[in-house]
């Protein structure tokens, strides 16, 4: 389980120390960079030697000490040096998942190189104490301790312009700080001098610093007081011995007490402070003070106890997906107990609907943010993508990415990768020229491909945009018409010829590359966008680069949704598509006109759903027009009743409906029915082409 | 109102740093050449601090502390000493003189600042 946890770590390490290097080859005296590459080579090789693997901690352990001697400056960074260090992530991945799969030999080339490098230091003799710190040294990580500390000024301690209580303000900046002043000490009134301290302290102070931090505090006064710090507790041995002390134990170790007075003592039945107090054993501020201490240690391990239960945890996704399927359920059936409260017509029963609907509404929401991930995780891999490519292709290209933090559905990240794979390298392949071109027309030698990802609505909006050479509208024509795709005369607008290397089948690079142009590649994207119910777009001006626009939901799990109904079949509208809902009256003069509906000026087509999906029975007086609005395109749907808006978990459709463009799947109503949710976009698409042909 | 601190030290360099390295944190600051000269300023202006050299002419470092302890509005009021790594019995002897606490020549800007902020209530 350790090492499940370690893996997981690692290949996170690993992921940041490549981006790390990445981004050293731009700036290589970047000390953040550095401590951050030299971190995670550190914590691979120190917490893999700990979980058994040997392999690579042995592997690792050259590689870390060279960014050390880079990190203080002994060894310089080099093209060469991230090379080999990002081919060593690579190997280390391998070995993460089995030791064994990489040879001696394979590791050896990388291991010589760095071990050369090391070597070569070592003989010039610059900075060679460079020690193997033993893979159990891994304490890097602050731990709190508890101090006791006794302090008890000289009487004249004003005499040298020194305050105490100006220490112990400072201690309370080091941590938590219990004080109990000691009072004893005090002579009688007639004895009192206003001029001496008479007071003395104990503090229990719970910190991550280290003593001699708190030493440093008394720096000035340390000869002329008397000082005690000890340290009582470690965070770390909280888990081995047992953490709570007895008061009469915390009193006998502060030498206070001896443990005989204490067991005669505890032979009355009495509580142990008083009685102490009682038979003039100690003084009641030392019992304090010793009943601080214990209630300190018991505070920290309390708040240490919850904060280890509140910081992260890892969850397998299946468990989460299960969550998911269930909240699904519960919302079907949630909508059940709505529909049959309001049948009973019973106000009690009406009363537990309505809140198990709000709770319903809320687990839905906490359980759809716990599978949000930011796309962040999903645009570094394709930085190094874009690097190795650039290379392979001698290009310089350069990676821009921005709304990293974007959150989208795990699943939705998880299979936009490869679409994404596909369109990037489209880019450097087909849009970036070479260098010398690109100088050549005036454009900077480097190529820029810049990502960027951003919340619309209740959507997230990609964008893939390069500086490259763009589409050209008329080579695309001449290679449609070639394939069939087209008419020979057929007339298409510019931005319906780009649509068209979506289309199966279609490459415009005339030679294949290893890299792209099989024409497998953009139809393949539209296909993974469709099935994650997103929408891609494509612009591009010649010569000055493409853009391809990607719009996804936020969610496939469960939508907002209008529920509508003609005749008896009920029909739900993803809620993110619908503008507005207007009714139509049979006698409405626009009846004749050509299917437009004039809404506030503009006249907007609408689409008989009941004709279009060949229902039976025939319309009411008035029906209701459900306007939608995709990309700035309405249209209206007309239906026989709006019921109203719902809670929609969607049910795929088995393969049988797979060719059936108008629906995108089914769901589940509070009686039990069926409901086939619309494909909006893809009805629309084929409204306009039925208006297109004749 | 800012607090008021004083230097005292010969040397016109090690006065101006003082100075400029306090007055940047937030405090008015006079100088002093010597202990003499500190002596007649203190009766002018009240002071939160005094910060002092040790080796100075007319009257130096060690003599002005145990002056200043024998001053009512002086009684309590944090003194430095400014001294060096070798200077070891100064140090004691300013301690017994009554000085708060010392800065080791050479310091840093911070480290002056530091020692104020924790002598300085």
């Amino acid at each position: 389980m350790h090492r499940q946890a370690f893996r997981e770590e690692a290949f996170e390490l690993l992921t940041e120390l490549e981006n790390a290097l990445l981004e050293l080859e731009e700036n290589p005296h970047d000390q953040d960079l550095l401590g951050r590459s030299f971190r995670a080579m550190h914590t691979i090789k120190g917490s893999g030697a700990m979980f058994g693997y040997t392999a690579i901690a042995e592997f690792t352990h050259d590689i870390e000490t060279v960014f050390d001697q880079i990190r203080n400056g002994s060894t310089n960074i080099n093209r060469e040096l991230i090379d080999k260090t990002l081919r060593s992530c690579d190997l280390i991945r391998v070995m993460l998942d089995d030791e064994t799969a990489v040879s001696e030999s394979e590791r050896s080339d990388l291991t010589d190189y760095f071990h050369k490098l090391n070597q070569n230091k070592a003989a010039k003799g610059v900075n060679t104490s460079i020690s193997r710190p033993s893979p159990a040294d891994q304490s890097t990580a602050e731990t709190e301790k508890i101090y006791r500390i006794s302090f008890k000024p000289a009487p004249d301690i004003f005499f040298s312009g020194i305050d105490p209580l100006g220490m112990l303000n400072e201690l309370r900046l080091l941590g938590t700080c219990s004080i109990v002043a000691h009072l004893d000490r005090i002579p009688p009134l007639e004895d009192i001098q206003p001029d001496h301290c008479y007071t003395y302290w104990d503090v229990i102070l719970t910190t991550t610093r280290e003593e001699h931090a708190i030493r440093d505090v008394f720096i000035f006064i340390e000869d002329s007081c008397e000082l005690k710090i000890e340290c009582i507790v470690k965070m770390d041995s909280f888990a081995d011995e047992q953490v709570e002390k007895r008061l009469g134990e915390i009193l006998v170790e502060r030498g206070e007490l001896t443990e005989e007075n204490i067991a005669g003592i505890l032979k009355q039945k009495k509580r142990l402070g008083e009685m102490l107090v009682e038979t003039g054993l100690t003084v009641p501020s030392k019992v304090a003070a010793a009943l601080v201490e214990q209630q300190q240690v018991r505070e920290v391990h309390q708040k240490r106890q919850t904060t280890e239960a509140a910081s992260s945890l890892r969850v397998p996704s299946e468990k989460l997906d299960t969550l998911v399927n269930l909240v699904g359920e519960l919302v079907t059936v949630q909508a059940r107990l709505t529909q049959t409260a309001a049948v009973r017509n019973d106000p009690q029963l009406a009363n537990i609907a309505e809140e198990v609907e709000r709770l319903t509404a809320e687990l839905r929401e906490s359980t759809l943010t716990i599978r949000m991930m930011p796309i962040g995780t999903c645009f570094s891999k394709f930085r190094r993508l874009v690097r190795d490519l650039s290379a392979e292709l001698g290009k310089e290209v350069e990676m821009i990415t921005d709304g990293a933090e974007t959150e989208l559905d795990k699943t939705v990240i998880e299979r936009l990768n490869d679409p994404l794979v596909h369109i990037i390298r489209n880019s450097l392949d087909h849009g970036i020229e070479p260098a010398e071109i690109r100088e050549r027309i005036g454009k900077p030698r480097h190529g820029t491909i810049r990502i960027s990802a951003k919340h619309s609505g209740d959507s997230v909006v990609l964008t893939i945009h390069d500086d490259g050479a763009g589409l050209d509208a008329a080579v695309l024509r001449t290679k449609a018409i070639d394939r069939k795709l087209i008419p020979a005369n057929a007339e298409l607008a510019e931005s319906e010829l780009f649509h068209l290397i979506f289309a199966a089948g279609f490459s415009t690079a005339t030679k294949v590359t290893g890299i792209s142009g099989r024409g497998v590649g953009m139809d393949v994207v539209k296909k993974a966008i469709d099935s994650l119910r997103g929408q891609i777009f494509i612009t591009s001006k010649n010569g000055q680069g493409t853009t391809i626009t990607i719009r996804l939901p936020l969610t496939l799990a469960i939508i907002e949704s209008l529920l509508v109904k003609i005749q008896d079949s009920s029909f739900v509208m993803p809620l993110s598509v619908v503008e507005e809902c207007v009714e139509l009256n049979r006698s409405d003069s626009t009846r004749a006109a050509g299917r437009l509906l004039p809404i506030r000026g503009t006249l907007v087509p609408y689409v008989p759903l009941r004709e279009r999906f060949g229902l039976s029975g025939s319309a009411p007086l008035t029906e209701q027009v459900v306007i939608a609005n995709v990309e700035g395109k309405r249209i209206g749907f007309v239906v026989d009743q709006v019921i109203g808006q719902h809670q929609t978990v969607i049910k795929s459709l088995g393969t049988a409906y797979r060719n059936v463009a108008a629906v995108s799947g089914a769901t589940i109503l509070g009686d039990g029915s069926v409901a086939m949710i619309l494909d909006i976009p893809k009805l629309m698409i084929a409204e306009e082409n039925i208006c297109i042909s004749p | 109102m800012a607090l008021c601190l004083m230097i005292v030290d010969d040397s016109a360099s090690m006065r101006q740093m003082v100075s400029f390295t306090l007055k940047d944190a937030g405090y008015d600051v006079i100088a002093a050449s010597n202990g003499k000269d500190a002596l007649t300023k203190l009766d002018e202006k009240k002071v939160s601090m005094v910060i002092t050299d040790l080796n100075m002419p007319e009257m130096d470092g060690i003599e002005l502390i145990r002056q200043l302890r024998k001053l009512p509005g002086l009684k309590f009021t944090p003194i430095v000493m400014l001294t060096t790594e070798s200077q070891d019995e100064k140090k004691i002897a300013g301690k017994r003189a009554g000085a708060s606490g010392w800065i080791v020549k050479p310091f840093k800007p911070a480290q002056l600042v530091e020692t104020v902020r924790r002598l300085i209530k």
